[in-house]
């Protein structure tokens, strides 16, 4: 598979979330800065447009040393059409609650698929 | 009957039915492996299918958990979050990924990998440095739970896919590839079966046509003989052309037939 040596250098794990989630993950240590400053994390407060949700999401999900990408569950409510489209293995997409917004597993894109696939 | 469903376009030989019936057998081979590897794919997606389910709900309370030391952090120490965000520099919680072989199908399993970093040691050095502590622990038991849960999400992923491929083989050897090497075999056999009685016909043509010209030439061998036999004869004339003549002459002529 061309994933094999594809996931090998994939290390780190990029946040999409509001503040919260974001220092939280951070204090466990995930922040990295890369050698173009590039941070892979997002901060999402109420004033980030979209389309700049979008645009992050799209740069951690094509970047090559991304292993997992988490993003808060009601952030992906805004760009629902982006993430329910995205299909690929990796990096790994990942909906994670916060602590405004309790988990609802009926809007977990890959949930739909397992409860779905359970119905039938 | 042979002729009416899809076959290869081949040309009816012995060999070729051979061959035919060959590749056939590597079809139900193929058939009934790929038929093997779907079920035990099947079966680990059903276990993962059921482990995430369990993983994303018991992520749900696992960040319930981080979020309210996180708030406790905030009571005791402040906002902290600037502080940390400047902070981060280079990430000391990574992840490896490692491959498992599932009949054939690479699936990662990403582990963490924890580099012995100092990050934030001076966050809360005024006030609430034990609240940021146990916060650092709790975050990092609940991003291992992510990684965890990521890794089952891109097994369940690649799996899904890998399933749904092999099922489309599984499918096409069954309802197109074997059909039509079936109606090729027969259609084969039809046409060696019907050069077989086009031969068998015509050698019984050539066995007729032969015996009638030996026939032929018999009869004229005979008729030749006949001739020849009859022209000897013919030198001095019958006996029986005049009855009274021949009826006084019987005893000086000799017939052959006449044996006393």
């Amino acid at each position: 598979m061309a994933s094999n040596e594809q996931s090998k250098d994939r290390v780190f794990l990029a946040v999409i979330g509001d503040e919260d989630s974001i220092t939280g993950l951070l204090l466990a240590g995930i922040g990295h800065v890369n050698d173009q400053q590039k941070k892979n994390f997002l901060v999402v407060d109420a004033k980030t447009q979209v389309s700049t949700i979008e645009a992050a999401f799209h740069e951690f999900t094509e970047r090559k040393d991304i292993a997992i990408v988490l993003i808060n569950q009601h952030i992906a409510e805004k760009i629902r059409p982006t993430v329910d489209k995205y299909q690929q293995a990796f990096p790994a997409l990942l909906e994670i609650p916060s602590k405004d917004h309790p988990y609802d597993p009926s809007k977990d894109s890959v949930l739909k698929r397992v409860q779905k696939l359970f119905g039938d | 009957m042979s002729g009416t469903g899809a076959r290869e376009n081949i040309f009816p030989t012995r060999m070729a039915l051979t061959n035919t019936k060959l590749r056939l057998k590597g079809a139900q081979t193929g058939h009934s492996l790929l038929a093997k590897k779907r079920d035990a794919l099947t079966t680990r997606f059903r276990a993962i299918l059921r482990k995430v389910d369990e993983a994303k709900r018991k992520m749900g309370r696992v960040m319930q958990l981080a979020s309210f030391s996180l708030a406790e952090v905030t009571y005791a120490t402040g906002d902290i979050s600037y502080l940390v965000q400047e902070q981060a520099k280079s990430a000391s919680f990574r992840v490896r990924a490692k491959q498992e072989n599932v009949s054939g199908v690479m699936l990662p399993t990403f582990e963490v990998e924890r580099v012995a970093g100092s990050d934030f040691n001076l966050t809360g050095l005024g006030r609430g440095g034990q609240q940021v502590l146990r916060s650092k622990e709790v975050y990092a038991k609940a991003v291992e739970t992510l990684v965890e849960l990521a890794s089952l999400q891109t097994a369940f992923t690649i799996l899904d896919e890998v399933i749904r491929l092999t099922n489309r083989r599984v499918n096409a050897i069954e309802h197109v590839v074997i059909p039509k090497l079936d109606n090729t075999i027969k259609y084969i056999m039809s046409e060696l079966d019907e050069m077989d009685r086009e031969e068998f016909f015509r050698l019984k043509k050539v066995q007729g046509k032969k015996k009638r010209d030996a026939a032929v030439a018999d009869a004229k061998k005979a008729e030749e003989n006949r001739l020849a036999e009859e022209s000897g004869q013919f030198a001095e004339p019958p006996p029986y052309v005049d009855g009274e003549e021949v009826s006084g002459d019987l005893l000086k002529s000799k017939d052959d037939d006449v044996i006393f």
